[in-house]
């Protein structure tokens, strides 16, 4: 099937309106006769929840939490990006999708950027409504701080809970339609298969996660709102449950995978201490606002301070390395997150790292409190302030900007960063990688939609900070809800879709067969024996930097894992209860699928580009040397995937990137 | 407002009200008193003047009364039902590390008190106080009703009263016990009627002072009188 | 270090639990609890038995999913964490670790450690909201100043997370700090003020008919809440009751 991304005509401004003045709508009395099925209910899924409710249809939205309230969309630290320009720094629509596109380093669908930047001020307009209490100053008026990548202060933010008060936002508006009964919502509920019928999206099997009942609920409309797959590397920021089991149940019946190898290896994260290590920590991007990221320049140094000898404290200015301002100078510290984790990945490499892993760099506030103490000493009028005095008034402002992740810090490592630099080290965070969709957000498959981080639209192959938040809820509030009516004004004369079908039992009996089958396979090894290896092989293998061999070992390394697993994995208790286990197979079992995919996604893009970077792809000389480098020639596409049995023999569909309104570059930070 | 009262804060303003009655009332109590140490003869005119003065004892005295009932009915009530709402009991529970012994035992500190009353209402002033006055029929206050010269009866009565040990022991544990339930009891009524003063430090500190000084100051009376023998 | 692990075993909601010692051996320190926790159930999944079922997900402190009742607190001894936060270097070789749910009527037990707290959902969907459609032409959010000392009171409120600790904690299972937190999020900023009176009428009444207990300010709830919300917010609830009411 040729990929059709059904973007409007006309000039890129114009696209968003031209196309919601024309699109088919359901008139309100017909709404009330349509289901739509919403899974996740994070950021996307929640907001879209909310908004298809008010508009009238009936939503069933299902969550594997015990409340919608816990999604992982309530980690997210920074803020959201929104072109509102309140600081008159010259921020614009155009800037802000400008900069998406090029953080994303050309490989996003220009037209979804410029409406993500269209629509993200309305966001912010939004959740002020629903009384979110983003940070103000003391004109009362909203703040702002700058992220990552780009130049203008364009983030708002809620102390360094930005995704928390968003997601409880969107739960409020969720809850007020919960509280009408516009939305029935299913809480510890696991989406294990999507039913097609007719070639259309007409409803999923869960499992009720309390009583392992499997129940068929059917709509006109399916939305996928899942969230990424990141932790096919075990370890990695998102949430112990995060999975991609609905994201690939429905590859498996069709939609395509697009960019699977497409991940965010987030700079500041807490570095790992053991193998029993269960998840990582991410410390908030804005932190590099104020932070200056450094290793010693001398190899002696660092083993010093490997074996204890000497503290980062101990170090002169000039035995320090403050790599990414030397190698970055127009960006600093401040460059996107893939050119940061990569450069503290080439130091660690050369075996600068300053634990004992070797597997971190030093986060250091020294500067920051020098220099907001000498400010506060300014402004409150002390003359001649002594050095403690100084210390104290800049600790006051890092406190109150940071103090919450500080103490996340000191609870974790043990130490005080306020005293010692924090160690960080890369991680696992994001994946721009998801399922395809058009600019409809509708999947290969009618009625299918997939929104937020679980499709691949908007963030190319490198997110700018602050923009998931955006994306999501600019897909919930503002997109779909628009772009699946034009699709259900086709279904007003659909009537009810009746679950005691032939498609339904079809699907119910392959989720039941699966289930039986891990009960009953008494296998030797646990779940998490299986997750472990396989996150092992996709970090080394398909990790920060990866090349040729690696990929192809990881194929069939990731290969052999699956067969070892369905021989081999054990699950405890029985279907019909609570089972942890039984709900972590299939996740894991949809995991050693998708890493596959993932590794072969990675070896087919022989290009290095956002957050994917290929060793054979690397500038050779000039100003830029030993950079990252994209292919616009042979590359300037999105990988959409088609599932044909194993990932090995997925077929791959091309879409091409065009882009009228920007110049393809070379992304340059220096 | 019916409905208001129904609510759980509703109920819980209505304890803290009536704390507030029973704190300002064991104010004056304390303060007609403490005149027993120090003017026999003042003592005995205001305790003529509360004893017979119709608004104290008809309209005050009546909401007294009430007040008492309320306080412990609604706060046995509300034990019950926040056993109840506890259901299953910890297994293991260190209450000590979140929150004082006080606080969390102030149905215990307020049963003992109550059964004082008994002893302190029904046995030693109150009841005595209500036969001679309204079933005898004797409002002279005098100790001799026939003998305009005998004089008052209420010092006489005080001072007789804290002659044995015992009840001076029983009345001084009581007065711990009050000490204790207020310690906690102040600040909380505070809480309850929604006044953010509570949670300042001035506001604690005029708790603790209160919680110690009166029931301090009722130690120091019966002591006295038990030493003036 | 060496652990005994006493922890409350309940196949489901229908059946009676009771305590259950494990052993656990060479735990690290630097273990967060919960990788404590999966070190028990790798060995138990080894020796054929059912593993310890607990409510866990982002395991940095912030969805409110874990709970956990350890050696008589919620959330463990340490302060201004959740259990997914507490490390192992709180506890000392040899150590016996008692392990509960947390406790309330309006809390049930699933299974083992894992308790339904639904009844704080209902809470919400009974007026904790403001009455705003997505429409994308809402006034501009800078129309309205809203004052640096709201807005900041009202986050600090708004960082609750839904844990329950509160409740658990509380010796009559009062679910105040909770309403009170949410409460007082809307009535301190404009937007919230304009229904103000209903929600605080209508989730107060909703807490009750949960079943959760009354408040008798011991001030428990305050000390173990991981996001550290005030007493502060049960008071300004009472208040807004009270000023709902008259």
């Amino acid at each position: 099937m040729a990929l059709d991304s059904k973007v409007p005509k006309g000039p890129i401004k114009d696209k968003w309106t031209n196309y919601i003045n024309h699109i088919d709508l359901v008139n309100p009395a017909n709404k009330r006769n349509i289901d739509i099925i919403v899974v996740g209910t994070g950021l996307a899924g929640g907001s879209a929840s909310a908004t298809l409710a008010e508009l009238g249809y009936n939503v069933k939205a299902f969550a594997y939490q015990d409340s919608p309230r816990r999604a992982h969309s309530i980690a997210a630290q920074g803020g959201i990006n929104a072109a509102k320009n309140y600081q008159g720094d010259g921020d614009s629509v155009y800037r802000l999708f400008y900069d998406t596109v090029k953080g994303g380093d050309y490989r996003s669908r220009e037209a979804n950027v410029y409406r993500l930047a269209e629509v993200s001020a309305n966001i912010i307009d939004q959740c002020v409504a629903q009384g979110v209490p983003f940070a103000r100053d003391y004109g009362g008026l909203l703040d702002n701080r700058s992220f990552g990548g780009v130049l203008v202060s364009r983030t708002f933010y809620a102390k360094g809970q930005t995704g928390q008060q968003l997601l409880l936002g969107a739960y409020s508006a969720m809850n007020r339609q919960i509280a009408r009964g516009k939305i029935e919502m299913f809480n510890r509920h696991e989406m294990l298969d999507v039913v097609k019928v007719d070639g259309k999206a007409r409803g999923i099997i869960a499992r009720n996660l309390v009583t392992g009942e499997i129940e068929r609920h059917s709509a006109h409309a399916v939305v996928i709102a899942t969230g990424g797959y990141g932790n096919v590397f075990f370890l990695s920021t998102n949430a112990m449950g995060s999975n991609a089991t609905a994201a690939w149940k429905i590859h498996k019946k069709g939609a395509y995978f697009a960019n699977p190898c497409y991940t965010q290896i987030h700079p500041t994260c807490i570095p790992r201490s053991g193998d029993y290590q269960s998840k990582l920590t991410l410390m908030s991007e804005s932190l590099r606002n104020d932070g200056r990221i450094w290793v010693p320049k001398n190899l002696e140094d660092v083993k010093a301070i490997r074996e204890g000898r000497k503290k980062p404290t101990d170090l002169a200015p000039e035995e320090r390395d403050y790599y990414l301002e030397r190698r970055y100078p127009a960006f600093g510290n401040l460059v996107p997150r893939d050119v940061a984790s990569r450069a503290a990945k080439e130091r660690c490499d050369a075996g600068y790292g300053v634990n004992q892993t070797g597997e971190a760099v030093y986060l250091d506030f020294a500067s920051a409190i020098d220099r907001y103490g000498k400010e506060q000493a300014k402004i409150q009028g002390i003359d001649k302030p002594s050095k403690a005095k100084i210390y104290e008034l800049g600790q006051a402002i890092v406190e109150a900007k940071y103090g919450n992740l500080f103490q996340m810090y000191e609870k974790i490592v043990d130490e005080n960063p306020y005293e010692t630099p924090m160690m960080i080290y890369p991680a696992v965070h994001y994946t721009m990688g998801g399922i395809w969709v058009d600019y409809n957000l509708q999947t290969t498959v009618p009625g299918l939609y997939c929104i937020g981080e679980a499709n691949f639209s908007d963030h190319g192959a490198n997110r700018l900070g602050a923009s998931a938040l955006m994306q999501g809820l600019a897909d919930g509030y503002f997109v779909l809800p628009y772009t699946i009516g034009d699709y259900l004004s086709n279904e007003i004369r659909t009537g009810k879709i009746a679950t005691d079908t032939k498609e339904f039992d079809e699907a119910e009996k392959d989720v039941t067969d699966r289930i039986d089958f891990f009960i009953n396979n008494k296998g030797t090894k646990s779940v998490d024996y299986f997750h472990k290896k396989l996150g092992n092989i996709m970090w080394n293998k398909a990790g920060m930097s990866r090349n040729e061999k690696d990929l192809k070992d990881a194929m069939a390394e990731i290969k052999a894992l699956r067969e070892e697993f369905w021989k081999e994995v054990s699950v405890p208790g029985s279907a019909n209860e609570m089972n942890t286990e039984l709900a972590k197979a299939g996740r894991v079992a949809d995991f050693l699928e998708l890493g596959e995919l993932f590794a072969k996604d990675a070896l087919e893009r022989n290009e290095s580009c956002g957050g994917h970077f290929r060793e054979e792809s690397v500038e050779l000389d000039g100003e830029q040397k030993g950079e990252a480098k994209r292919n616009d020639k042979d590359y300037a596409y999105v990988s959409a995937w088609e599932y044909k049995g194993e990932p090995a023999d997925a077929v791959l569909h091309k879409e091409a990137l065009e882009f009228n309104d920007i110049e393809l570059k070379q992304r340059s930070y220096k | 407002m019916i409905g208001f009262f129904k609510s759980s804060i509703g109920r819980k303003v209505a304890m803290a009200a009536s704390a507030f009655f029973l704190i300002i009332f064991l104010l004056q109590h304390f303060a007609i008193n403490i005149l027993s140490v120090f003017s026999p003869d003042m003592f005995n005119e205001v305790s003529h003047f509360m004893g017979v003065n119709p608004v104290v004892q008809f309209a005050l005295q009546p909401v007294l009364i009430f007040a008492i009932i309320f306080h412990f009915v609604m706060g046995t009530i509300l034990e019950i039902k926040n056993k109840k709402a506890l259901g299953v009991a910890y297994v293991k529970n260190n209450g000590a590390a979140n929150s004082s012994w006080m606080s969390r035992n102030m149905i215990w500190t307020g049963l003992m008190i109550l059964a004082f009353l008994v002893l302190h209402l029904g046995i030693d002033f109150w009841i005595p106080e209500i036969n001679t006055k309204y079933i005898v029929g004797d409002l002279s206050g005098l100790i001799d009703p026939n003998n305009a010269e005998s004089g008052f009866r209420y010092y006489e009565e005080l001072h007789h009263k804290f002659e044995h040990p015992l009840t001076v022991i029983l009345y001084v544990v009581a007065f711990i016990l009050l000490g204790m339930h207020l310690l906690h009891g102040f600040t909380s009524a505070f809480q309850s009627m929604g006044a953010t003063v509570g949670r300042k430090k001035i506001m604690k500190q005029i708790g603790v002072i209160y919680s110690v000084a009166i029931p301090l100051g009722f130690v120091f009376i019966a002591l006295y009188h038990h030493f003036n023998h | 270090m060496n652990l005994t692990l006493k922890i409350w075993r309940q196949n489901d909601s229908s059946t009676k639990g009771r305590m259950v010692d494990y052993k656990v051996s060479d735990i690290s320190e630097h273990m967060s609890f919960l990788e404590m926790m999966d070190v028990l159930n790798e060995q138990l999944i080894g020796k054929g038995e059912e593993p310890v079922a607990f409510d866990h997900d982002c395991r940095e402190g912030i969805c409110g999913m874990c709970s956990m009742y350890i050696n008589g607190e919620a959330h463990g001894p340490d302060r201004g964490i959740t259990t997914c936060q507490l490390h192992m270097r709180t506890f000392k070789d040899g150590d016996t670790i008692t392990i509960e749910p947390f406790r309330a009527a309006a809390f049930p037990v699933i299974k083992d450690l894992v308790v339904d707290r639904s009844a704080f959902d209902r809470i919400q969907q009974s007026g904790g909201y403001i009455s705003v459609n997505t429409s994308g032409n809402t006034q501009d959010a800078n129309t309205t100043p809203i004052s640096k000392h709201a807005a900041d009171t009202a986050m600090d409120a708004a960082t609750c997370i839904g844990c329950g600790a509160c409740v658990a904690t509380c010796k009559n299972s009062s679910a105040m700090l909770f309403v009170g937190a949410k409460v007082s999020q809307y009535a301190l900023l404009p937007q919230g003020q304009v229904e103000a009176a209903d929600r605080v009428k209508n989730m107060v009444a909703q807490m009750d008919l949960e079943g959760f207990g009354n408040c008798t300010n011991t001030g428990a709830c305050e000390v173990e809440c991981p996001k550290g919300i005030s007493l502060e917010n049960i008071a300004r609830m009472n208040r807004e009751l009270m000023k709902a009411n008259l």
